[in-house]
């Protein structure tokens, strides 16, 4: 294993952030190829497969996790009991559908973990829902800056979630997180997957809780106890994901968090040139 | 004629008779026909008429041998559904020649216009037909073919239920009985048995021509039913797009009849209604919203309603008023009457919150949503509000008095303050609800449905929430007596009581006897716990539209809250000994 991106400062860190960089803007291309595919009667599965293979012709060799393709009242998680319930189904996109493409490839050793939220034609439940995962964006960062234990950040954006009249969704997800680390994985010939997961990146995560556990800190940012410290150097894949009524949406995108003592630079999105940040911006 | 003020008459001559036709409304505007049942003359409509005259030409007409209208001679034969629309497309060209009319029928007038819209020569005279009260003969045919062909269990007991509702079609079947009771005893009673049994207002309802209308209208069963129940057509299917409104409290026809519609009206809109035969005169607001939104909609060319909601049949159109709207349990109760179609007032003291209700409202179905800033308690702001309420939005159909507040610690930290807190919201919010806007409704007459949220509290005693439990506990008794009270203006009242639902009630409860740390650590440890329970206010929101489809009275929604109302009532001891454990916090 490659060691975390621990310090914000030096050269290597910089390449190291840009080979994460161009990872996440390829895995958003990826997302916007295979949105702009989608059309009524695709498949949860073959859209997964449109994505997996759109990667696989551009280099892609291993995962942190394979594509997901969440259609419908899916995207808002709505009755989900079993983690098997998140792969991909047979569900039939229709005009008017939201959907929720998201995958996380390794690229040169570089981890992407990244969440596409659109919809087949106008939406305006999942329009609102877009832009109000604004404010979340905005939120996650300031108190990260200010150092304030996971936990409560956690349940800041559940208050602000509430307030905004939606349901937390990403609590469906394993241990509830609204967050993970990402890191570099090293590059097999052979790298199986464990339930859609790849067992590189998840030896890398194993790791990682292992010494979290014994030093106080995890690697998955939860609602639990075990995330009730402040945010640990490294780079964290963030994806709240809100639900209103059957439909969901979120985005998922790297933030770097470091040890420096600059407020700037002790955490920042690792990039700010992404669909749902342009798409807010041309809002305004 | 004092029933329909400001009509215009005019007389048209079809077939050897001559029909009454009245007109209200301006000419020019899209045309509605309105066509009366039996025993009944164009009168029944009078309420739903005038309430439409603003936006349509209303035509009404006296089927023949009704009211002023004459009567074939014989009578025998003269009755035919195929002479029937005869005289609806002479009417139809009369009042609006080259354009379709919307059809409307209730009773016999639905019957008959289920053959109109049902059969070839006046296709593109129909544009929409409305219908309550009348299956096409056709189509109770073959519902009833098919139960005998595949007798089922279930399909018997639906033929036997009908069988059992239609006795009046087999008595009016007998010869000249009818006529002679109609013309003798049954014709002076019959208004005293509209009002008494199917709750139908006075007034100048039902016209003093009823006798002969019922003795004449008897042949329309003769000359129809059996030949049509024998030999249903196997080709009649609508031509135009069709909104069913199935009264539930019918007492001549079961509901299942309606079952397999589809078959027969594809472009079908679905409405119910908690009411006895007669809407037209009992319900006449709720129908001229239905018959309005269906025509408007059908003419701008989207005849399918556009909520999703399970209810949709149900609540479409409907005012709903919901205090403590801004989150929580009001926030999801309002959300789901607008996915169901319903108008929407989200009330809370949170401006911003009760503003984000209302407009989420508007983005998941409601036609309409406000926002209202009051806080319940201040009698002024709430009477405020109800006028304003009723002048601008209508009366209420729903009311859910939802605002609360929490309040834990023991009785003797608990100060004068605190109760007086904990009361004004949890039950003078509820006292001034029921009271402002209960009495609208009442008045209207209409029927409606109030729903307050008690609180698994309200039987489960605890020494950990005295004022709350008692606040919760009134709640639950003022229902049951407003329940018993309103019962007979039809109007339902039910008390929910939720239990721990993962709501912000916890981070707004006021813990008494402790420091202001000392309770903000409390109220962060009940989240935390409430978020571990994590029952979603959504479900008690599913629970509320339930209740009031269902008109139950007391609704214990999550498992432990069904639990302990079945201690209270089974093992009361048990709950006495849990009350005096210390929650752990």
């Amino acid at each position: 294993m490659t060691t975390a991106v621990a310090s914000g400062a030096g050269a290597e860190f910089r390449t190291q952030l840009r080979g994460f960089r161009q990872v996440q803007r390829l895995a958003y291309e990826c997302a916007e190829a295979v949105a702009a595919r989608l059309e009524p009667g695709v498949t949860e599965r073959e859209a997964a497969r449109m994505q997996r293979e759109w990667l696989r012709e551009r280099g892609v060799r291993d995962w942190f996790h394979l594509p997901f393709a969440w259609f419908g009242d899916r995207t808002a998680f709505t009755d989900f009991r079993v983690p098997l319930q998140f792969f991909p189904t047979g569900r039939r996109l229709e005009p008017g559908m939201p959907f929720i493409l998201d995958m996380a490839p390794v690229y040169g050793g570089f981890t992407a973990d990244i969440g596409y939220s659109g919809s087949l034609g106008p939406n305006p439940v999942q329009r609102r829902l877009m832009a109000d995962l604004e404010a979340h964006r905005a939120l996650i960062l300031r108190e990260v800056r200010e150092r304030r234990p996971l936990r409560e950040i956690y349940e800041d954006v559940d208050r602000l979630m509430v307030r905004q009249g939606y349901a937390n969704r990403h609590r469906a997800y394993p241990f509830g997180v609204i967050a993970h680390k990402v890191d570099r994985v090293r590059e097999r010939r052979f790298s199986p997957r464990l339930f859609g997961f790849g067992t590189q990146s998840l030896k890398g995560l194993a790791s990682d809780a292992l010494h979290g556990h014994r030093e106080g800190w995890s690697p998955l940012w939860s609602p639990y106890r075990f995330s009730d410290h402040p945010p640990r150097p490294g780079l964290w894949a963030v994806e709240p994901h809100l639900g209103f009524r059957g439909t969901g949406a979120k985005f998922e995108e790297v933030l770097v968090v470091t040890d420096s003592a600059d407020p700037e630079q002790s955490a920042f999105w690792l990039d700010d040139d992404l669909p749902h940040v342009r798409h807010w911006a041309e809002e305004k | 004629m004092t029933v329909l003020d400001g009509a215009r008459e005019r007389w048209v001559r079809t077939g050897g008779v001559e029909l009454c036709v009245a007109e209200l409304g301006d000419p020019h505007r899209p045309t509605v026909v309105l066509v009366h049942g039996y025993p009944d003359s164009k009168e029944v409509w009078s309420e739903v008429a005038t309430r439409l005259a603003d936006r349509f030409h209303v035509v009404l007409y006296d089927v023949r041998g009704h009211g002023r209208s004459t009567a074939p001679s014989p009578l025998r034969g003269g009755f035919t559904l195929d002479k029937l629309t005869d005289d609806f497309l002479a009417v139809a060209d009369a009042v609006s020649p080259g354009r379709p009319v919307h059809l409307v029928g209730h009773d016999w007038g639905s019957v008959q216009s289920w053959e109109f819209v049902t059969v070839k020569r006046t296709e593109g005279r129909i544009a929409s037909f409305t219908s309550m009260s009348g299956p096409s003969l056709d189509h109770f045919g073959h519902w009833i073919n098919r139960r005998l062909r595949r007798p089922t269990p279930r399909r018997v007991g639906q033929l036997l239920g009908q069988g059992a509702k239609s006795w009046y079609v087999y008595l009016l079947h007998t010869p000249v009985l009818p006529e002679l009771a109609w013309r003798g005893p049954l014709g002076k009673r019959w208004p005293g048995i509209l009002r008494r049994i199917e709750k139908v207002p006075g007034g100048d309802y039902p016209t003093p021509s009823l006798p002969s209308d019922a003795a004449h209208g008897a042949w329309l069963y003769r000359d129809n039913v059996r030949p049509r129940l024998r030999r249903p057509r196997d080709d009649a299917y609508a031509h135009a797009p069709v909104q069913l409104i199935t009264p539930l409290g019918d007492a001549f026809l079961s509901e299942r009849l309606y079952d397999e519609l589809e078959l027969w009206a594809p472009r079908l809109t679905r409405r119910t209604l908690p009411a006895k035969h007669w809407v037209p005169r009992t319900r006449p607001d709720r129908l001229a919203d239905w018959i309005t939104e269906f025509v408007t909609a059908v003419d701008a060319g989207r005849p399918e309603a556009a909520a999703s909601g399970k209810y949709a049949d149900r609540f479409g159109g409907q005012l709903v008023l919901v205090t403590g709207a801004g989150n929580g349990i009001g926030r999801a109760t309002a959300f789901a009457f607008a996915e169901a179609g319903a108008r929407v007032v989200a009330v809370d003291r949170d401006a911003e919150a009760a503003a984000r209700t209302a407009e989420l409202s508007r983005l998941i179905g409601a036609p309409a949503a406000w926002a209202e800033t009051v806080d319940v308690s201040d009698e002024q702001a709430m009477e405020k509000l109800a006028d304003k309420v009723a002048a601008e939005y209508g009366v209420v159909d729903v009311l859910v008095n939802n605002a609360g507040i929490g309040m834990s610690g023991s009785f003797f930290d608990t100060t004068p303050e605190d109760w007086k807190k904990v009361l004004d919201v949890n039950l003078w919010g509820v006292i001034h609800g029921c009271r402002l806007f209960g009495r609208q409704m009442a008045e209207r007459g209409q029927g409606g449905h109030i729903v307050n949220t008690a609180s698994a509290a309200a039987f489960q005693p605890s020494r950990a929430l005295p004022a709350y439990s008692t606040s919760k506990a009134a709640v639950l008794m003022l229902s049951e007596c407003l329940r018993a009270e309103l019962a007979g203006q039809e109007i339902g009242v039910t008390a929910v009581c939720p239990g721990l639902v993962n709501t912000n009630i916890t981070s707004t409860a006021h813990f008494a006897g402790v420091d202001a740390d000392e309770e903000i650590r409390r109220q962060r440890r009940t989240a935390r716990l409430y978020g571990l329970r994590n029952y979603p206010p959504e479900k008690v929101a599913n629970a509320v539209l339930e209740a009031v489809v269902r008109n139950r009275a007391v609704v214990p929604v999550t498992p432990e809250a069904r639990g302990a109302h079945l201690l209270s009532r089974f093992v009361p001891g048990a709950l006495r000994r849990l009350a005096r454990v210390k929650p752990p916090l």
